[in-house]
């Protein structure tokens, strides 16, 4: 047979229904995958070798039995490890978390359990999601697999760099300010961010509750939308989850016609700052998507140019708040606790000692930004910047249906390289934030590779609230026309990783 | 002139519940500064009489039915203690002594 791996989640599922493939021999052929190139990669903080065997396994049971199984079930999945598994660690990247089983499935992990997702393992991320390149985890940084001297992105470089070195088929990220965009424009595969409120936050790691959103990661528009209507929808354990009927995420990657489709290009995100490669990419897409019969017009976001200062004061003051639970009272880690030491002091060791320096940072950032004193000029005003975006947003899409920009201004970058420059490291998100803020869906789409460096450029698109369909539709055509050029998907272009037994 | 003194992120690790070592404030403290000169540009957009947004979506207040549901047994919710002692969470003395 074929090499499961090289397979998308729908292939594979199809294979499966029938019966020409086992879901415990695509699980093993994935597993194996991972034995013989995760240790360059490393994408992977934990591997459930038992439990995603027994899952394929009952998965297969079930086949046989004659039981009506979802569209991805027996399919592998690679899921960040900041959503809760129950009985399997999760460290969310963190010290604090070393060793944490929770006792509890998050919501995003019993739907995809539901779907009969075989769930291979826990991916790398920045510390509590706070960061673009991985770098930031307490774990070691992960490697791009389309050049292992380069980070994967992140926060979610892990999940992204998983299905980019064919270790699954499917992964789950989650976006705060472009964790899942980002890693996904690095590794020439598609991200999905869902509109906010889309997908569950239940079980999920909270950073930035009013930004936070789970959403898929796959190689293809088609596997992410299969995986997106697998989790989302309404969540009663959810105070924010939106009580609608999910976009018709599938039809719209099946269907993939642009004829007709109003799409405004960004004028903002793009210009002084941007490498000329991924313009070129950017641009070229965007002239297919004409060729396509879509009407191409510029727009303009006047607001765009404050959403990356008004979202590290937002970030950093909710972040600082919800991190207020790791005290070290109830769970993880506890240091000096001597018997002499008052809890209050205690805590303040292990804060010292479990968290890494980027969470310092943005813990006191945000602690600063809501002091007293400057809460109006910091906080306050950054709330006012948040509604002038969303109005930007609405005026937009008044005119168009979809926005577009590259997805990052760059390409991934050497590993190393902007650690120590945390201004330079939160410039990468500055085409993704806008979203977050507003709260719209948002996508990024393989568009090609740069001139300069052979590495991969994404393609970004935005559409509002509850249109999260729309994303698919310019992805499904994108694609399509796109493979039609080269051949095949843009992952056919990565370069083959060294396989070691 | 920095925007943030060392004193004052000293401060705000107390504030967070945070011993930074003397390393790490000296790295820190022109950290902030630098990061605090970024943010601060959002002061230069003129929004006096724009209504804040706290949240993407308008928030309701969102009930349940006053029904009993199955929650964690007290195992589960010790599992992770750092400490447990007769089904508690055991912590450290939490008043000064005197």
């Amino acid at each position: 047979m074929s090499d499961l791996t090289r397979k998308t989640a729908a292939e594979l599922a199809e294979l499966m229904a029938a019966k020409q493939a086992s879901s415990v021999e695509v699980t093993q052929a994935h597993l194996d995958r991972i034995g013989a190139v995760d240790g360059a990669v490393r994408a992977f903080l934990h591997v459930d070798t038992e439990g995603a065997l027994a899952q394929a396994a009952a998965v297969d049971a079930k086949r046989a039995a004659g039981e009506e199984l979802g569209p991805l079930a027996g399919v592998p999945l690679a899921l960040k490890d900041v959503l809760t598994q129950e009985g399997v660690p999760t460290t969310a990247g963190s010290k604090v978390l070393e060793g944490w089983k929770p006792p509890y499935d998050s919501t995003v992990v019993k739907r995809l359990k539901a779907a009969g997702i075989v769930i291979l393992g826990k991916t790398n991320m920045d510390e509590f999601a706070m960061g673009s390149s991985t770098e930031n985890s307490a774990y070691g940084t992960t490697h791009n697999p389309w050049d292992l001297a380069r980070i994967p992105g992140g926060s979610g470089g892990g999940s992204s760099a998983a299905i980019s070195a064919y270790e699954a088929p499917l992964a789950i990220g989650t976006d705060t300010g472009g964790s899942i965009r980002q890693p996904g424009a690095f590794t020439g595969t598609v991200g999905v961010k869902p509109t906010y409120g889309g997908t569950s936050r239940y079980g999920l790691i909270a950073l930035a509750s009013s930004l936070d959103t789970p959403g898929p990661c796959a190689r293809t528009t088609l596997d992410a939308a299969l995986l997106h209507e697998a989790i989302a929808g309404w969540d009663p354990m959810d105070s924010t989850s939106i009580n609608q009927d999910v976009p018709p995420v599938v039809a719209a990657a099946r269907n993939g016609d642009v004829a007709g489709l109003r799409i405004g290009v960004v004028k903002e995100l793009g210009g002084e700052g941007y490498q000329p490669g991924v313009e070129a990419r950017f641009h070229e897409a965007v002239e297919l998507l004409t060729k396509l019969g879509a009407e191409v017009v510029e727009v303009s976001c006047p607001h765009f140019e404050y959403a990356l200062p008004a979202y590290y004061l937002i970030l950093p003051s909710e972040a600082s708040s919800n991190l207020a639970k790791f005290d070290a009272m109830r769970y993880g880690l506890r240091v000096g606790d001597d018997g002499t030491n008052s809890a209050e002091t205690v805590m303040s060791l292990s804060r010292e000692a479990g968290f890494g320096a980027e969470v310092k940072r943005r813990i006191m950032l945000g602690t600063h930004a809501l002091s007293s004193g400057y809460y109006d000029a910091y906080y306050g005003q950054a709330q006012k910047v948040r509604t002038l975006i969303a109005r930007d947003f609405a005026k937009a899409y008044e005119q168009v249906d979809v926005l577009v920009s590259p997805a990052t201004p760059t390409t991934a970058f050497a590993i190393g390289d902007r650690i120590n420059d945390p201004i330079a490291m939160y410039k990468n998100d500055l085409c993704t934030i806008p979203s977050n803020l507003a709260g719209n869906a948002a996508a990024s789409f393989p568009c090609g590779l740069a001139d300069e460096d052979g590495l991969p450029v994404g393609f970004h698109v935005m559409a509002p609230v509850m249109r999260d369909d729309l994303l698919y539709t310019v992805g499904a055509a994108l694609e399509s026309a796109l493979a039609e050029q080269w051949g095949g998907v843009l992952m056919t272009k990565a370069p083959e990783l060294e396989v070691t037994r | 002139m920095p925007s943030i003194t060392r004193e004052e992120v000293a401060h705000l690790a107390r504030l967070a519940r945070i011993e930074l070592s003397d390393d790490e404030l000296d790295h820190l403290a022109p950290q902030l500064d630098q990061i605090i000169a970024l943010v601060g540009q959002v002061s230069q957009v003129a929004a006096d009489d724009i209504p804040p947004t706290s949240h993407a979506l308008p928030l309701t207040n969102v009930m349940r039915a006053d029904e009993n549901i199955p929650c964690l047994t007290p195992e589960q919710a010790l599992s992770g203690a750092p400490a447990s002692e007769a089904q508690r969470f055991r912590v450290p003395r939490i008043l000064e002594e005197d």
